[in-house]
């Protein structure tokens, strides 16, 4: 007769069968896990050079006049005003834009007409920036910078801006799509029950309903104009350093492109002067700025999507 | 109003039809083509774009044909190439593919198919949401302090093995949110039908699930490749050479070329030419671009096909 015992091991299943269960799971559970490791290395690597960097430089270097990392002159204002003028340029293209196609795309569209158009977003998300740096450079400074501001240098902030605002109209358009869809069909029904028109409708009833997940699709997108490199190492110029400049027709520096330059310059530089170190302090300054905007924006989603 | 026999469903468009007609007001479809014109107007940029490039790199493959993807770099734009560029951009492709695949489709099928709601896994959901947020030239900072610094050993510094591990990093985080939602659309039912039958987690996830999901992830993993393929930023600080491009060798052996060479990129050769002041090398760096988008090109059909393929056989 089988005892408990028995039967409980016959119930438990055959050893190998089980063993082999654990393997994978655990495999599986270390490359979850991994993404810590990753974490906590990018924290630790641009965290030790940064302070390293800090203690070698004089604290009043951060607010020198302009940004020239090989005559020690870190200031921090320049680098920061020039993210926020290519962001805001960005935004300026990109809100009207990709926000116009989100409306478009969630409300209006026939089904044919979606599949036909949703595509060109998704291809032009797929352009690579370097590719986009070099439109901003050769046709958008030209065609569209200089035939509005006859004195427009060749490198400026308005054509790396519009270029990067390219850059980012696919993701606005996403993101703030979902969030419109997302609204409630009984909404719609009842904005035309009540008599309003189409228009009223998707602006003044869906659009504000899904006010919280617009917004956030607002917020990825600065964050990524802000993260975004390349555009703005070709279009924008100053390789060398720049002083502040808040004017569109002229070149500068952002926080980028600031670390671009010196990272062209590091096979050859010494890799421990504090000109290359200041490279790891804007990293750390641009990973913070990016972390704050995406955690605002994940929390303004999951409180959207609590309302529906 | 006539009452149908067939219940039809009720739509807003529906509604808006039997209160206004099919009457349209001036302002609604002024508004409406404002919106067209928003969404159509990133065909146009497209377009534009294509133009341009094609237009500025004619004078390139005009004089000197295909050869121009065969010929090493050259500090002479009438002479250059852009070999190195290519074979640094697939040697860096490969080691992306055979890191982040199957570290980011095992991270997603942990974290759909075993976690539970824990503190843990919402703590690996939102460290990886935040990853994939971070800016790609940070994880260039990553590469250069880990990968060519710390393991240098291993990696021998500044070679393809150090980019492609910061590539790979950089698209992990996609990688694992594409394939969760791949996964996530697999229906339930398919689960339980496994699990009564007796098959074990492990032998579902491989014989029911997996195959269900491969065409979405296959897609998703793909595009996320084509994304890394692109990528000029990380690659700056983790070792491409940028500034003295033309001593990169052409005729080194294949190992050589991934463990110990000096490398660069098919992107990162283009930034170096757009910086270039002299106009022969705004051809060149059209030309190049122009071999990038269409190697783009054809790493996107690859994932059509494959998606095809599996979901033809499933």
């Amino acid at each position: 007769m089988r005892t408990e015992q028995d039967m409980a091991r016959m119930l438990r299943g055959n050893p190998r069968r089980r063993r082999r269960e654990a393997i994978v799971r655990t495999l599986f559970f270390l490359a979850a896990a991994l993404s810590i490791v990753v974490s906590v290395a990018i924290v630790l690597s641009v965290v030790i050079d940064a302070v390293e960097f800090l203690s070698a430089i004089d604290l009043n270097q951060l607010w020198a006049d302009g940004w020239f990392p090989r005559r020690g002159r870190f200031s921090i204002p320049t680098i920061f005003v020039g993210s926020l003028m290519i962001t805001l340029v960005a935004l300026v293209v990109a809100l009207p834009l990709g926000l116009g196609a989100a409306i478009y795309l969630s409300e209006y569209a026939r089904p044919g007409v979606r599949r036909a158009l949703k595509p060109t977003l998704e291809i032009l998300a797929g352009v690579p920036s370097v590719v986009l740096g070099f439109f901003a450079l050769s046709f958008i400074t030209p065609n569209i910078m200089q035939a509005i501001w006859q004195d427009t240098q060749v490198f400026n902030y308005g054509a790396a801006g519009i270029a990067v605002g390219i850059l980012i109209i696919p993701l606005i358009a996403s993101v703030a799509e979902d969030a419109m869809r997302a609204v409630p069909q009984s909404l719609r029904e009842a904005s035309y029950g009540l008599g309003a028109k189409r228009w009223h409708t998707s602006l003044r009833v869906i659009f504000p309903a899904a006010l919280s997940g617009i917004v956030a699709a607002v917020i990825l997108g600065f964050a990524r104009a802000l993260g975004e490199t390349m555009v703005v190492a070709i279009a924008a110029g100053a390789s060398g350093g720049a002083l502040l400049n808040v004017d569109i027709t002229q070149g500068g520096t952002t926080m980028t492109a600031a670390m671009a330059s010196l990272a062209i310059g590091s096979d050859q530089v010494a890799g421990d002067s504090s000109a290359f170190q200041s490279l790891f302090f804007v990293g750390l300054l641009l990973f913070l700025m990016t972390l704050g905007l995406n955690v605002l924006s994940e929390r303004l989603v999951r409180r959207f999507r609590q309302k529906y | 109003m006539a009452i149908t026999t067939e219940p039809r469903e009720l739509t807003p468009e529906l509604v808006r039809r039997s209160l206004q007609g099919r009457r349209l007001s001036w302002v609604d479809v002024l508004i409406q083509i404002l919106l067209l014109v928003a969404l159509v107007s990133s065909l146009l940029i497209l377009a534009v774009l294509l133009i341009d490039v094609i237009r500025t790199a004619w004078p390139v493959f005009a004089a000197r044909g295909l050869s121009f993807i065969t010929t090493p770099l050259s500090p002479d734009p009438t002479q250059s190439g852009i070999l190195q560029g290519i074979m640094g951009s697939l040697a860096l492709t490969g080691i992306v593919i055979v890191v982040a695949f199957p570290l980011g489709v095992g991270a997603a099928i942990y974290l759909e198919e075993y976690a539970k709601d824990s503190v843990l896994s919402r703590l690996l959901v939102a460290n990886i949401r935040n990853l994939a947020g971070v800016p790609s030239i940070v994880y260039g900072l990553l590469g250069l302090a880990v990968f060519v610094q710390a393991m240098a050993g291993v990696t021998n510094g500044r070679t393809v093995i150090a980019g492609g591990l910061t590539l790979a990093v950089l698209v992990i985080p996609i990688m694992i949110i594409t394939t969760q939602e791949a996964l996530r659309a697999v229906p339930q039912a398919l689960r339980e039908a496994s699990f009564g039958v007796g098959a074990t987690k492990w032998e579902t996830i491989r014989h029911h699930v997996l195959p269900v999901a491969m065409p979405a992830v296959l897609t998703g993993s793909v595009l996320t490749i084509a994304r890394a393929f692109g990528e000029a930023a990380p690659l700056l600080l983790a070792g491409a050479l940028v500034t003295n491009f033309f001593q990169v060798s052409a005729g080194a052996s294949f190992v050589d070329l991934i463990t110990v060479e000096p490398y660069t990129a098919l992107p990162v050769v283009i930034f170096n030419w757009s910086r270039q002041p002299q106009p022969d090398f705004q051809a060149l760096t059209a030309a190049g671009i122009l071999v990038l988008l269409v190697l783009l090109l054809i790493i996107n059909a690859v994932a059509i096909i494959l998606r095809d393929r599996y979901a033809r056989r499933s």
